[in-house]
């Protein structure tokens, strides 16, 4: 029966080929037709759109948009590395670059375009690339390395995200431009002129008004400069063109489809070519409004309307889209929505511009008020609320004056989910409206964003709607009454962050105190105040954290906050699962004297311990009983070590690479820096332990990118990455900053770990963190970097208060004999060792010995010989 | 530091008032675990038994003693005493293994995440 179905056949398995594949799936015609797909590249559909962010650590894996298993779960044959060479549509065949030829009855070309390299002499020399594919990307960064300048041809949008790209890979960069400013597309010169300006800021030199003539080859055939039609030249071996891209029309025109006079399929509303069994969508279709779509929404819209074309349904026609894009170029942010050149009769402008800050926000409306559309440069906060609005026809909630002043001296923005009409268009990428996302949380009980997502595919997309998605999420769980319990524990209905808070402003300086005035239960309820082994921790962590400003004792055995801390914390080392301890002296840095590490051995050696190198770049000595704590805490405080917090929920280790000091290839000193950023943040008590690393240049050694924190250094000075983890689920950092000195590097650093400690959950890692909250990298950049919650210097005085405030928990413990009372195996015979700790030989050192464990009758027996209380009191 | 002060004079203040020490019943007869203000409220201390027995010696917050035997039955190890204090919402006071996090009723000896499991309590008083 199989035989007799339809072949479609899809030629090009890029962004909008995969959305018709999903499109296909979910009208149902995928069941009644064979499917096969022939893809010119190697691998599945990936996100073209986020390919920039494979330089900032998104592998060609992460970047993939099919899930496991897509295509054999619909039944879709995939031949990967098969483009299509011809097509004969009288025999209704395609035959393949190998020579296979398959037959079709229905023909979907989905080929995207190409990016447009000018006619330039030299233009194919090596050192020549364009940035369209994960293989463009993979060559332009084996090729940076070792190069020192690159020149990106083009400054629109996917010129200043290779600009992005080069300058990341440590080039000194230029961005040429044939317009007078750049991003012509998408901005006007008041918009391009603020762009502009923060992006030669950051370090890029920026040449407008002048085209390439040639590039200047060497004898070796490789790139060396570039010649220009004003008559200079710029010495470069590294050249990316992004001049523009055409649609590739190439097999359409070869069998005599019509094709548009200056390029791209010509389709009609319905995306049908001239021949009714072809079809033609994405970039590289012309469509009926006369125009070839750069981006990915209209694309999806063009393969909604196919697929349910085949599945016999009504089909939506595409008659035209909105060009409307907000992109971070650089870290700037860039938008424009709607009318944004106000072409509209009587259209007026309403324009702020701060060239100092590099801001520039045009408003463009009708003479009544209402939003036709507008460009947003430097601060674009408010595009997600406003592109939906233009266009709508209704006038705006506020003077649209008030909506281009930065926040604070502008009217509080009343624009939230609330503002908006059902049928605004919420999610611009999978059009999704908000009357969609209202009846997925009220029809299929989504009661969180993630749902959401997946149930609309609203915010897969460029995620820009994220925050936008967020609120009507919010508002619509609200308004159906649903309540979520984001309470810590069962002691109190706060999340960890509100704790912080209500710590921190009402300067409470105890759990019993915090319990009473804000626990559940009006406060202390049936279990009598006690708390519970969840919020104990937790909230011992956050007065530790506020410790100065309570103020209360930092050291964290002191008064209740003895009662409190998990029992590693509260014995300053690490049980072990025969109830015996480790130590983990800190080394800064991983660096150590010999002498040092004589101590370490000696210690261990006369304790008997256990010891081995960890993954972090320390030694552990395991084994120790609770009573020798002190006695090797001595020798070691008095040889210099201190603790290194491997008990706490605090700063682990900064693990350093050996960096420019000895490697030949090291760019800065990493291992000073590990060890200024480690004694910086020693004993700083989180939500979670913290990790860091710094690498001496892009080569890595110190795995910094797994890291909450991780630095790596370039030839300007230090990149900075958060969000890193190692552990069950990995994830690379992010790109927080780059080519900090040192001290631009610590200030962001302390803004950063004061507001992830101010703002996580309990036990959550930056990582989760990072992903969880609102906005996500792009907020907590706002706030560190831009300082847009006004908070900074507040985050900075906190750390500030950190650093003059620490002390060695270690040699303050040995220091009071209140503090050491605890250190005893047994209250009532101080002198006795605990007779359960013992061990057993293997490989020269010791392990616990589990057998004596096993029951107590046995390790009773074990006992007859030696009686142990026997002149213990 | 006006709050830390404040906090060792109420402590004190109690402890004028309060026990002298903590009794434990071992063998039919009370033995001497600790002077009363040794105990810190929420926290366990371990006890050595004269037959080589161990017990965890805990005080809660409304100052109320409970004993158990110090051996986490889920380990082997005899840690039970170094485990934090809770209170579930109906108010049975436990305490939760400080290995693997089990927690287990002071006034029963019932593990409350794992019915099959039960540790042995003791008898203990202030005097
Ligand atoms: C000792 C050490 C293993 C070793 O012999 O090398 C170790 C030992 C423990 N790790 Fe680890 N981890 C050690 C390096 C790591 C690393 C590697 C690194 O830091 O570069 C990782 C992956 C990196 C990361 O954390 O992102 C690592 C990921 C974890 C995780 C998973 C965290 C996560 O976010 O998924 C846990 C569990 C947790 O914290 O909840 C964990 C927890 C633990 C605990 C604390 C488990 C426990 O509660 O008993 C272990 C006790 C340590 C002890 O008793 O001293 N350990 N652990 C390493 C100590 C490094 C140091 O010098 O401080
Ligand atoms: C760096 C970058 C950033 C971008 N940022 C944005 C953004 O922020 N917002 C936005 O909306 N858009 C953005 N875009 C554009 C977006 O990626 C495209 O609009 C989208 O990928 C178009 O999808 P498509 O399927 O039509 O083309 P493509 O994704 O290019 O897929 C076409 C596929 O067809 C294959 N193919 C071609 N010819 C043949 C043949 N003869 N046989 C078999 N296979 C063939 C190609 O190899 C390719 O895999 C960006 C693009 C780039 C490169
Ligand atoms: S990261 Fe670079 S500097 Fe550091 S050791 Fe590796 S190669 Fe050398
Ligand atoms: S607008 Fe791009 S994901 Fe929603």
């Amino acid at each position: 029966m199989t035989t007799t179905r339809p072949t479609l056949i899809l030629v090009g398995y890029g962004m909008v080929g995969h959305r018709f594949l999903e499109a296909l799936a979910e009208s149902g015609a995928a069941a009644g037709h064979r499917v096969v797909v022939l893809a010119e590249e190697p691998r599945p559909a990936y996100d073209r759109v986020a390919l920039t962010s494979y330089f900032s650590g998104r592998t060609a894996e992460d970047l993939l948009l099919a899930e496991p298993g897509f295509t054999d779960r619909h039944g879709y044959e995939l031949h990967l590395s098969s483009p299509v060479a011809s097509v004969d549509r009288a025999a209704k065949t395609v035959t393949t670059g190998a020579g296979r030829t398959l037959r079709y009855d229905t023909l979907v070309l989905a080929t995207g375009s190409y990016p447009f390299v000018p006619p330039v002499p030299g233009r194919d020399a090596e050192g020549c690339f364009v940035y369209r594919t994960i293989e463009d990307l993979e060559a332009i960064e084996a090729y940076a390395a070792g190069r020192r300048v690159g020149a990106v041809v083009g400054g629109g949008l996917l010129g200043l995200e290779a600009a992005g790209a080069l300058k990341g890979l440590g080039l000194r960069t230029h961005v040429v431009e044939f317009a007078p400013r750049l991003m012509p597309v998408q901005v006007d010169d008041g918009g391009g002129e603020a762009l502009r300006r923060t992006i030669e800021g950051m370090g890029v030199t920026v040449h407008t008004g002048v085209g390439t003539t040639a590039v200047e080859v060497s004898a070796d055939g490789r790139a060396a400069a570039m010649a220009f039609t004003d008559g200079s030249r710029l010495e470069t071996g590294l050249v990316v063109f992004s001049a523009g891209i055409r649609p590739r029309d190439q097999l359409a025109r070869d069998c005599g489809l019509t094709v548009g006079e200056r390029g791209g399929i010509a389709v009609d509303e319905l995306c049908r070519t001239s021949d009714p069994d072809v079809y033609a969508i994405g970039e590289c279709a012309l469509a009926a409004d006369g125009r070839v779509y750069g981006l990915v929404a209209p694309g999806y819209e063009m393969a909604r309307t196919v697929a349910r074309q085949l599945a016999g349904q009504s089909a939506q026609p595409f008659t035209g889209a909105d060009l409307s894009t907000k992109l971070k170029l650089l870290g700037v942010d860039v938008a424009s929505f709607g009318d944004a050149f106000g072409t509209t009769p009587g259209a007026l402008d309403v324009v702020y511009a701060d060239s100092r800050a590099g801001v520039y926000k045009k408003l463009v409306v009708t003479p009544e008020g209402a939003l036709l559309g507008g460009i947003l440069v430097g601060d674009a906060e408010a595009y997600a609320m406003l592109r939906p609005l233009a266009g709508t026809g209704s006038p705006l909630p506020v003077p649209a004056e008030s909506l281009v002043l930065p926040a604070g001296l502008g009217a509080a923005l009343p624009l939230g989910g609330a503002a908006l009409p059902d049928e605004a268009v919420v999610c611009n990428c999978h059009g999704v409206t908000k009357g969609e996302v209202r009846a997925a949380v009220t029809g299929h009980a989504c009661t969180t964003v993630p749902e959401v997502k997946a149930c609309t595919k609203a915010g897969t997309g460029c995620g820009s709607c994220l925050k936008l998605l967020g609120t009507v999420v919010t508002d619509e769980l609200a308004a159906s009454g649903v309540e979520v319990d984001r309470g810590l524990c069962p002691c109190f209905g706060q999340s960890r962050a509100e704790l912080y808070e209500l710590v921190r402003v009402k300067r409470i300086p105890t759990h019993a105190r915090l319990l009473a005035e804000h626990g559940r239960l009006g406060g202390r309820g049936a279990a009598g105040g006690e708390g519970c082994e969840v919020c104990k921790p937790a909230v011992a962590s956050i007065i530790a954290s506020l410790a100065p400003q309570l103020p209360v004792s930092g050291h964290i055995l002191d008064g209740e906050q003895g009662a409190l801390q998990d029992t590693n914390d509260h014995f300053l080392a690490n049980l072990q699962r025969n109830g015996s301890y480790s130590v983990v002296p800190r080394i800064p840095g991983g660096e150590i004297t010999p002498e040092k590490l004589i101590v370490i051995g000696e210690v261990a050696r006369d304790f008997g311990l256990y010891t081995k190198i960890t993954g972090g770049q320390r030694i552990d000595l395991f084994g120790a009983r609770v009573d020798q704590l002190p006695e090797i805490w001595h020798r070691l405080v008095a040889a210099g070590f201190e603790s290194g917090h491997a008990y706490g929920k605090s700063l682990r280790t900064v693990k350093s690479c050996v960096g420019s000091t000895w490697c030949r290839y090291g760019v800065q000193d990493s291992v000073a820096m590990a060890i200024r950023l480690e004694l910086r943040y020693r004993g700083l008590r989180s939500p979670h332990k913290l990790k860091s690393a710094v690498s001496g240049c892009a080569r890595e050694c110190a795995e910094a990118r797994g890291k909450d924190f991780g630095v790596i250094a370039t030839s300007n000075g230090w990149n900075l990455y958060v969000g890193g983890n190692g552990g069950a689920t990995p994830r690379h950092a992010d790109l927080l900053a780059q080519d900090l000195d040192d001290d631009q590097l610590i200030r962001l650093t302390d803004r950063f770990l004061m507001f992830y400690i101010r703002t996580a959950d309990r036990l959550e890692r930056t990582s989760a963190w990072l992903e969880r909250i609102e906005g996500g990298l792009d907020h907590v950049r706002a706030v560190v970097f831009e300082d847009s919650l006004g908070i900074a210097a507040d985050l900075e005085a906190m750390m500030a208060h950190h650093v003059t405030d620490y002390q060695d928990e270690w040699a303050a413990t040995l220091a009071d004999p209140g503090r050491l009372a605890r250190f005893v195996s047994f209250v009532n015979a101080p002198g006795v060792p605990d007779p359960s700790i013992r061990f057993t030989p293997e490989r020269d050192q010791v392990k616990p010995d589990l057998a004596v464990l096993a029951t107590e009758a046995g390790l009773l027996a074990s006992l007859v010989r030696t009686p142990v209380l026997e002149g213990s009191r | 530091m006006t709050t830390a002060t404040t906090t060792a004079t109420a402590m004190a203040a109690a402890t004028r008032t309060g026990p002298d020490r903590v009794e434990l019943l071992s063998g039919g007869t009370w033995t001497p675990v600790c002077a009363w203000e040794r105990l810190v409220p929420g926290r366990g201390v371990a006890v050595l038994l004269p037959d080589g027995r161990q017990a965890a010696v805990f005080r809660d917050s409304r100052d109320a003693v409970h004993a158990v035997a110090n051996r986490d039955p889920f380990t082997g190890a005899y840690v039970l005493s170094r485990g934090l204090l809770g209170a579930t919402p109906d108010g049975r006071v436990y305490v939760a293994s400080p290995l693997l996090k089990q927690r287990f009723d002071l006034a029963t000896g019932e593990c409350l995440d794992d019915p099959a499991v039960r540790i042995e309590v003791h008898r203990v008083r202030p005097v």
